[in-house]
């Protein structure tokens, strides 16, 4: 798709906080169908849900600082046939509710949607405290529920239209980061499939969220090398795109993953799970391995390998 | 065991009858049910059976042809670990198959130790670690207000459970929202997995702390039919305020050897036990009103 715009490079792009899209995106479900509310911990301002809130003021459900009660309320609201967005940081959602999105939710079948805000590091020198590199490795050990990384403004909303019509558990991380577009307008939302962004034979790297845009500038400078590399936005986590990995492990020479999120059992971890069952082949996890230091979300990807630069090396060093 | 039907609009003599021996028939099958599995939490059960008898037997508006009627009162058991009473309540008044009861605890049951609702028909949420049922409940509330509907929100919890942080983050959202549809019921047995609650970490003033959470306070004879029928009717009691009621029970009621003894928690009656239990419950029948 990007070969044909050659000379602005991806990183040239604006950039956009995918909240945005997200509060214009839920405000848009809510007005087309009743049943939508949503549901916070006291994270209206961080969740930027005051537009929706004056719009909607009975369909905002504010439990307070009680992120267990949040997630059951959720539950208890669908119970009661509500589509429930519940929106709140990543790091408190997953944390500290994480009993009742394995049981009310998971577990007990809830159409429930939990939006994790500001994930991964978004929050920066706020801390490890604030950080949510587990959210996904967490969610993915329960069974029934989608997981799903956007990585633009575009696929956020498209992946928040998909849930509100599908019946059953999902996972949203909402970047705070901001990002370029990576996908065109009129992309769909297709749970469960990746999406091959370049085509390539020597490499593949495999990527989502706020890392994605980082990869496909990495492909740029690898191409420009005469490395020709394979670029698969992996937006669902789980359900997991098992064969488009592995065609990426019979098609190319190794692959590395990338994203903002723990190195034990995220993302790459699913990856390495399928190729090492399949088709093994070599692989380098990019992520975040420590409680990190101070520093911003940005300084942090790269320090763990996640710039441009930092990717296109990794490749480099699995297939020479 | 018989099947009972709800008898919402009979006459209160009635209805406590008709309460009381389905109490009386439940206890029977749920003793059978725990013995023959050879594990189950016989002790929290029989605190709660006349709660489960009196909601399913006149209170709650949903039959075994409601049960997905969107409109339907909701009940959620909280101490989720209680399954065996549940089942047992359930197929007393036709949402389970008697026979089934059986299969409790069996390889590849329906009836797990802890309630599902992918799986049986009639249970609203799948509870077993606790602190969950309160939060769903006031969920449950918060979309029946939002539909302006007058159905109502029911939710059973232990008062061992009360010690879970998560009831307290809901009393308050419940209150806050001026949830005056949705019902507490504590089952106040005084006794956890080992010990008193008192022992344990006390709850007291129970009552003070519901209040101070913004809930319209009742107590009640837990074993009391009438006193049960007529306070879970009877909400709300004040308008705007959510209901908390204290229900007074023994674990293990009425079996003279099981009644408030922690040690039966989730010990297995042996055949003799059985036996004698049953004795005792055979004793009970035509006694009616208040166990």
């Amino acid at each position: 798709m990007t070969d044909t715009a050659p000379k602005l490079s991806i990183a040239d792009r604006p950039r956009f906080d995918c909240r945005n899209a997200y509060v214009e995106t839920l405000a848009e479900l809510a007005h087309d169908n009743h049943r939508i509310v949503g549901v916070v911990n006291d994270s209206v301002g961080s969740s930027k849900l005051d537009a929706f809130k004056r719009a909607f003021p009975d369909r905002l459900i504010n439990v307070g600082i009680a992120e267990q009660d949040m997630v059951g309320v959720a539950a208890g609201l669908a119970n009661g046939g509500r589509i429930a967005f519940v929106s709140a940081a990543s790091c408190f959602l997953t944390a500290r509710a994480l009993e009742q999105i394995k049981a009310d939710v998971a577990y007990s079948n809830r159409n429930v949607k939990l939006c994790g805000m500001s994930p991964g590091m978004a929050y920066g020198e706020l801390g490890p405290t604030h950080h949510s590199i587990e959210d996904i490795a967490w969610l993915r050990a329960i069974d029934n529920i989608t997981i799903v990384v956007p990585a633009d403004p575009i696929e956020t909303a498209a992946a928040m239209r998909w849930a509100a019509e599908v019946e059953g558990p999902v996972f949203i991380r909402v970047s705070r980061m901001s990002v370029p577009e990576v996908y065109p307008e009129d992309y769909t939302f297709v749970p469960g499939k990746a999406v091959t962004l370049r085509d390539g034979g020597d490499v593949t790297l495999i990527s989502n969220g706020t890392v994605l845009w980082r990869a496909l500038v990495a492909a740029e400078q690898l191409d420009d090398e005469g490395i020709s590399t394979r670029v698969i936005s992996m937006p669902t986590v789980k359900p997991l795109d098992t064969e488009a990995v592995l065609r990426a492990a019979r098609e190319t020479a190794g692959i590395v993953t990338a994203e903002e999120a723990t190195v034990a059992g995220a993302m790459g971890g699913a990856v390495a799970e399928t190729v090492v069952q399949n088709h093994p082949t070599k692989m380098k996890i990019l992520g975040v391995p420590e409680f990190a230091p101070t520093g911003s979300a940005s300084f942090l990807l790269d320090r763990y390998g996640m710039s441009p630069e930092g990717i296109a090396e990794a490749a480099r060093a699995l297939i020479t | 065991m018989p099947v009972f039907h709800r008898l919402p609009q009979a006459h209160r003599d009635e209805q406590i009858a008709n309460i009381a021996e389905a109490a009386r028939q439940i206890r029977i099958q749920d003793l059978k049910l725990v013995h023959y599995a050879g594990a189950g939490h016989i002790g929290g059960d029989l605190s709660a059976i006349d709660i489960l008898a009196t909601l399913y037997g006149a209170v709650l508006n949903v039959a075994p042809e409601t049960v997905d009627d969107p409109e339907r009162d909701r009940f959620i058991l909280s101490k989720g670990h209680i399954a065996g009473a549940l089942y047992t309540t359930l197929a007393a008044f036709g949402f389970l198959p008697v026979e089934e009861l059986a299969t409790f605890l069996k390889p590849l049951s329906r009836l797990n130790g802890h309630p599902n609702r992918n799986y049986v028909r009639g249970i609203e949420a799948n509870t077993g670690p606790l602190g969950h049922g309160l939060p769903i409940a006031v969920g449950h509330a918060l979309s029946a207000k939002l539909d302006v509907s007058r159905r109502r929100t029911y939710v059973l919890v232990g008062d061992g459970e009360l010690q879970e942080g998560s009831n307290w983050e809901a009393m308050m959202a419940a209150s806050h929202y001026e949830l005056d549809r949705l019902t507490v019921i504590a089952d106040r047995n005084r006794l956890q997995q080992g010990a008193t609650v008192r022992e344990t970490n006390d709850l007291e003033p129970l009552d003070q702390k519901a209040t101070a959470f913004g809930f319209a306070v009742v107590e009640v004879n837990g074993h009391d039919h009438g006193e049960l029928l007529d306070v879970l009717s009877s909400v709300p009691f004040r308008p705007g305020k959510p209901t908390f009621v204290i229900a007074h029970t023994h674990k293990g009621h009425p079996i003279s050897f099981m009644s408030n003894n922690a040690a039966w928690h989730h010990k297995v009656p042996s055949a003799e036990q059985l036996e004698l239990a049953l004795d005792e419950l055979a004793a009970a029948d035509g006694r009616g009103g208040s166990a």
